[in-house]
């Protein structure tokens, strides 16, 4: 706790999730309540960016292709929702299942390669699925499709559903502390120092007698299925989904998120995830040409901000001062 | 007394034009300590790789107690008990020196298919990767980052990864390599602890080690080896002189 306490990273966390916690109360009393959908937002692209930490972060895979799962988990909960299917409890295991099996596909065949080739191939193979939802044409194709109903989760009648605003952003904020939380149990596991030994030196992983392959790819699934969970929260959130939310930009966000907040941190894809976001809607208030600054800003962020926002906030630690 | 042998038969590598291995033949005798030398280039790193799995022989056998594992990969053959060491210290720089071997014990105790109990509490990982640290000297050092040890400590962490996997077989790439004659030395006494307790394949430039250690020699010279013998057979050999000890210790003699 001692070492917690002196902490600067740890602290500054700790004091973030209790400013996210209080968003829902405080915001609408202030005048400003449009910031509950962007801590909401937030919390699901942090979702997400933690997912692809885990594989980049403390893997060393550099996937441009994990908006792929964004837009399964959210089709998945769309389509189902489109054919008047609501129960959550059908919804969200299947989406999770058939991210985890395309993750599967996917991984299989991209981690035979290694550097730039496992990033184009995981981009191209995210590409495919972004052209398999702009071609539904029964869903919307390039339009996207609206959805009506958000996950319900009731059992014989009572139970709550994800309609109810403030249980909504609870339930995210619960999902994202759970995702943490087993994130950082792999990490720290058996698994996890394989991964991360992978990360160090895989020849040496090898050469002690671990198969590095097929440690790789269970991470790559996991990997895929947290990410597909925070496309079915987005689907939900916007009650929405079009091609958009799988297109390569997405890709691109969601790893700059893990390398602005700092690579192989637990919680660094949130820093990234509310750095980005927030820096995105407060420029966007200012100007429509948000983006000029926007741009040299994360550039100047990745060249001499080494770390990360946390990397940055330890640095402020006098202990290595 | 260790019982593993290694058989190789005819191993042949090219590279383009390069012949790299030459239908190398020869055997690990159990619990023997089997020197390579041979000048640079003579292909003695690449001897290891395609024994070790990191590279795939053109043509050739490789024999591990009797069972052909020439298509096997790396990962299974050290498994299987045929570890190396790297020439080019090979650790994992940004762990512990206590994950480092810890990391190596994981792959004799099953799959690390474990996901959620941390791996760093383990008794049952903690406590030999210890043990392998006290056997090299670096039991002091387990906290400290890999990358922060002194040349010497890292040489000799390359050689506890390689101990913490429990081997049958080591085979060791240049333990000696760019160290000072005082880790020399150290090194020099440690290896002699270990013979008798595995099966070794010795790769050395460090003639004093080789000479001191080996209970035979095997000479290299562009990927074919030339001659095999006890140390003081070696030594007399002419072809060897010549091709490798140099024409001055022919001169002086």
């Amino acid at each position: 706790m001692k070492d917690i306490a002196r902490n600067p990273a740890a602290i500054a966390t700790f004091v973030l999730f209790v400013v996210i916690a209080l968003v829902p109360i405080v915001a609408p009393l202030i005048g400003y309540g449009f910031y509950v959908n962007v801590f909401a937002r937030i919390m699901i692209w942090s979702i997400a960016a933690v997912g692809l930490n885990l594989i980049m972060g403390y893997g060393g895979m550099v996937s441009f292709g994990h908006a792929a799962y964004l837009g399964i988990g959210g089709y998945t909960f769309g389509i189902l929702s489109y054919h008047g299917i609501d129960n959550g409890f059908i919804q969200w295991p299947l989406a999770l299942a058939i991210s985890a099996v395309v993750a599967f596909v996917f991984g299989a065949v991209s981690l035979r390669t290694r550097g730039v080739y496992f990033i184009m191939i995981t981009l191209a193979f995210a590409q495919m699925v972004f052209f398999l939802g702009a071609s539904l044409d029964q869903y919307g194709s390039n339009d996207g499709l609206i959805i009506y109903n958000r996950s319900t989760f009731d059992v014989g009648g009572v139970g709550p559903n994800l309609g109810d605003r403030v249980f909504f952003y609870y339930l995210l904020l619960a999902l994202l502390l759970l995702v943490i939380f087993i994130c950082w149990r792999i990490v720290n596991s058996r698994f996890g120092m394989v991964l991360r030994g992978t990360k160090s030196n895989e020849t040496r992983v090898h050469a002690i007698g671990i198969p590095a392959y097929r440690y790789r790819l269970v991470a790559f699934v996991i990997s895929g299925v947290i990410v597909g969970l925070a496309g079915i929260l987005m689907a939900n959130l916007e009650k929405f989904i079009s091609p958009d939310m799988m297109n390569w930009p997405r890709s691109g966000e969601l790893i700059f998120m893990v390398v602005l907040g700092g690579m192989g941190t637990l919680f660094g894809p949130v820093w990234g995830a509310l750095a980005f976001l927030l820096l995105a809607e407060i420029l966007s208030s200012f100007t429509e040409h948000w983006h000029l600054i926007f741009g040299p800003l994360l550039i100047l962020v990745v060249l001499f901000g080494r770390g990360g926002v946390l990397g940055f906030v330890e640095r402020l630690n006098p202990r290595h001062a | 007394m260790p019982e593993s042998r290694l058989e190789v038969e005819a191993l042949t590598k090219a590279f383009g034009g390069l012949v790299a291995a030459d239908a190398v033949s020869f055997e690990l005798e159990p619990g023997e300590l089997h020197a390579f030398i041979g000048p640079n280039g003579a292909g003695k790193t690449t001897l290891v790789n395609l024994l070790a799995g990191q590279l795939k022989a053109d043509t050739g056998s490789i024999k591990f107690d009797g069972v052909p594992i020439t298509n096997w990969s790396a990962a299974a053959r050290a498994r299987h008990g045929l570890v190396r060491s790297f020439q080019i210290t090979s650790i994992f720089r940004d762990f512990t020196v206590l994950d480092n071997v810890a990391l190596a014990g994981q792959s004799r105790q099953g799959h690390s298919f474990g996901f959620w109990r941390a791996a760093r509490n383990d008794p049952a990982l903690r406590d030999p990767a210890l043990r392998v640290l006290d056997q090299v000297g670096l039991a002091s050092r387990a906290d400290v980052p890999a990358g922060a040890l002194s040349h010497g400590e890292q040489r000799a962490l390359e050689i506890a990864i390689a101990l913490a996997t429990e081997p049958k077989i080591l085979l060791l790439d240049e333990p000696m390599a760019g160290m000072g004659p005082d880790d020399s030395e150290r090194m020099i006494a440690f290896l002699g602890r270990l013979k008798r307790r595995y099966t070794i394949m010795l790769v050395e430039h460090d003639m004093d080690a080789v000479f001191a250690l080996a209970d035979r020699i095997t000479v290299l010279v562009y990927g074919r080896p030339i001659a095999t013998g006890a140390p003081a057979e070696i030594r007399a050999n002419a072809k060897v002189r010549q091709a490798y000890l140099g024409d001055e210790e022919t001169a002086a003699a």
